[in-house]
């Protein structure tokens, strides 16, 4: 069970949080080593699509409406998809619905589109209660997983269907058309593809042309599923971060569905995240990270280390080893302690918890060691920087652990 | 299958060519042969009987009320078989099995029981038949009859190459398309359509041939009325039966011809625009 917020800790580092330069979300940078780093930053800039490094201010929202969505309840065959869901989005936010398959979260984007009809509960576009509009009538840009462009026709017939298929008396005239298309083309970075044809497009194009499809009619919100599931790892990075941009320059209120943490906490304003159809923690990427609500959203965030023991009046304790952690505001029983790779510090086998060591990485100045400690179901991992007096444990030697920041949930 | 070892599947020369002229000897006695032989015995008498044998009344209005059914039923399977498509490949609902056996109904009865289905329910003894007296309607013997019996029997080809071809394609385009707020008339026609035109067309020229071809059913409910209630096929069947065979061999020839057309207007689609096809053809 997930214990109270103000569960010890845990002081993690905002610095690195907020230094929006670093290349990897928070929780992942370690794991990729930083030879990848530059490499990374490399291919994006030679696509064009990252001229400046981002920032996550909150930024004045202009086309974008504010999105309420009130105990939203949804069944299919008496399994709850989605149960009785709130949620506020802030005009102009960028938010992550992030889950693993099954969580609700494309169920809870379909909802709001109107592609889906709730059993229960409101959708709000503002004041306004969107629940009764049809799919036509919410205005929403909605980008399928798949894209689902219209293959039949031209990259610029494409992104110009919406506007043209309005009534005659909203119709803009084929000049306005025409000349809206030009500014989604240039904003998409492709401005000489408006007469090619899908097929014709990579799968990166595609799904800007989608983006700039859907953009074409001044969405009261723009929903995009999984919008980067479909294209290959180095187009990913490239897109998140153009779209990250695209985000800041249109501020149009955006949700996006992903089961990719690394993705939500790059991307995001703000991450939701799901499980079983119900919320199960709401907040920016660094709350999400550094004080997660349970011990759920603790390993499905980042990388977490899991050491079982018991909480004995305040104190966690592990079968067979010294150490005893304080835990305040945990009930006394069996627990499990959550710590980061590198929130765990190497030390002598006397002075921590003894592990033996299994493999040991060394990449430039990180060591990465996968541990084992008796009596504990799942490895460990320790990630740490290698300074001058520090040697790379052999495999087969021990050590000792000093978790440094960690969070005991009562199992 | 395909990763197998190329030597598993390369039989002995012999063989092989042994059942290549054997397929082909089969194809020639049993397509080609009698197809010659039709157009043989159609010109054997010079192109000008051919020709009178062609435009004498009866062959005429034969050929009149031919393309009249074709000119209804196939507009109408076309339309009513996207219809069916569409409901079952875009909605959930109670029964849509059922609906899929029913689409082949046509194909597993017999048309002679179609024919006498109609004329259950349409003949003097039949379930309308007090209905369509008092309304001086008449069905049987007469061209709805002829029309009716075609529709049924000619229903599953549209719907049968629609079901497939839409299932892939899914609805996403149909869903963006309304969510960038097109109606329903745009959306099918803008995107619908010319996402399944091909399909269409391939199953619009089965339905086209199968319903100038159509004999049992239409024998059935026709009444076989010269110079009215004949079509091609049974006009060939009377003519057949008179023993005057130049001039059913005449008649016989033109449907060979349409059929022929039909053929290779069915192979240029499939060549030309096979990906826009249900996938299932590959295998007819």
């Amino acid at each position: 069970m997930a214990t109270p917020l103000r569960n010890p800790i845990v002081d993690i580092e905002r610095a690195r949080m907020t230094d929006t330069t670093d290349i990897g979300a928070p929780g992942t940078g370690w794991r990729r080593g930083p030879a990848q780093g530059p490499e990374v930053t490399a291919a994006a800039d030679s696509a064009t699509l990252v001229s400046a490094p981002f920032n996550r201010r909150p930024h004045p929202a202009r086309s974008g409406m504010d999105l309420h969505i009130r105990q939203l309840g949804k069944r299919y065959s008496g399994v709850a998809a989605l149960d009785r869901v709130d949620l506020d989005v802030a005009a102009g936010e960028l938010v992550a619905l992030l889950g693993p398959s099954g969580s609700g979260k494309t169920t809870l984007l379909r909802v709001i589109a109107g592609l889906l009809h709730p059993d229960e509960g409101r959708v709000l576009f503002g004041q306004d209660d969107a629940t009764r509009l049809s799919l036509r009538e919410r205005n929403v840009g909605f980008v399928f997983q798949h894209y689902a462009l219209f293959k039949h026709m031209t990259v610029a017939e494409n992104i110009a269907f919406g506007l043209r298929s309005r009534p005659r008396k909203r119709r803009p005239d084929k000049a306005t058309i025409a000349r809206r298309v030009e500014e989604l083309l240039g904003l998409i970075q492709l401005p000489d593809f408006g007469g090619r044809y899908p097929e014709q497009l990579s799968g990166g194009q595609k799904q800007r042309v989608a983006l700039a499809r859907a953009l074409a009619i001044d969405p009261t919100v723009l929903l995009l599923d999984e919008p980067f599931g479909a294209l290959d790892a180095k187009v990913r990075v490239e897109l998140r971060r153009w779209l990250r941009q695209l985000h800041e320059r249109t501020g149009q209120t955006t949700l996006f569905v992903t089961h990719d943490q690394e993705e939500a906490l790059e991307l995001a304003d703000r991450i939701v995240v799901l499980r079983d159809g119900r919320i199960e923690q709401v907040g920016t990427p660094d709350e999400i990270y550094s004080s997660p609500a349970s011990d759920y959203v603790f390993d499905f965030i980042g990388r977490a280390n899991v050491l079982e023991g018991r909480v004995e009046h305040g104190q966690f304790r592990i079968a067979g080893h010294a150490i005893a952690l304080p835990a305040p505001d945990v009930a006394d029983g069996p627990a499990r302690l959550y710590a980061r790779p590198h929130d765990i510090a190497p030390a002598t086998p006397e002075a921590g918890i003894a592990a033996l060591v299994i493999a040991a990485h060394r990449l430039a100045d990180r060591i990465t060691l996968e541990l084992a400690v008796e009596g504990q179901s799942r490895p460990l991992e320790l990630d740490f920087v290698a300074s001058p007096g520090v040697t790379t444990p052999a495999p087969g030697s021990t050590i000792g652990l000093e978790p440094l920041r960690y969070r005991v949930f009562a199992a | 299958m395909s990763n197998r070892p190329r030597n598993d599947l390369q039989e002995p020369a012999w063989l092989r060519w042994m059942l290549i002229v054997l397929a082909v000897l089969v194809m020639a006695a049993l397509v080609v042969m009698p197809l010659l032989m039709v157009l043989g015995a159609a010109f054997a008498k010079g192109i000008g009987v051919w020709f009178a044998s062609l435009t004498e009344p009866d062959a005429l209005s034969a050929l009149k009320l031919t393309l009249f059914t074709v000119a209804i039923v196939v507009p109408v399977n076309a339309v009513f078989g996207m219809l069916t498509a569409w409901a079952v490949t875009r909605f959930e609902f109670r029964g849509k099995q059922l609906l899929l056996s029913l689409i082949d109904l046509p194909f597993a009865v017999s048309p002679v029981v179609a024919g006498l289905c109609l004329v259950l329910l349409f003949g003097s003894q039949g379930w309308f038949a007090e209905l369509l007296r008092e309304h001086d309607i008449k069905i049987l013997f007469a061209r709805p009859g002829i029309v009716l019996a075609t529709l049924f029997i000619t229903f599953p080809f549209v719907v049968r190459e629609l079901i497939p071809l839409m299932q892939q394609q899914g609805a996403d385009e149909e869903l963006a398309a309304r969510s960038l707020g097109a109606g329903s008339w745009t959306m099918f026609r803008r995107v619908t359509l010319p996402n399944i035109k091909w399909g269409l067309l391939y199953g619009v020229l089965l339905c086209a041939a199968r319903a100038m071809g159509e004999f049992g059913a239409v024998s059935v409910v026709s009444g076989h009325i010269r110079g009215l209630t004949n079509t091609l096929p049974l006009h060939i069947e009377i003519l057949y039966n008179e023993f005057d065979s130049t001039a059913a061999f005449a008649a016989a020839s033109l449907l060979a011809g349409l059929a022929l057309i039909t053929l290779v207007l069915k192979f240029w689609l499939e060549a030309r625009h096979g990906d826009a096809l249900a996938k299932s053809h590959r295998r007819h």
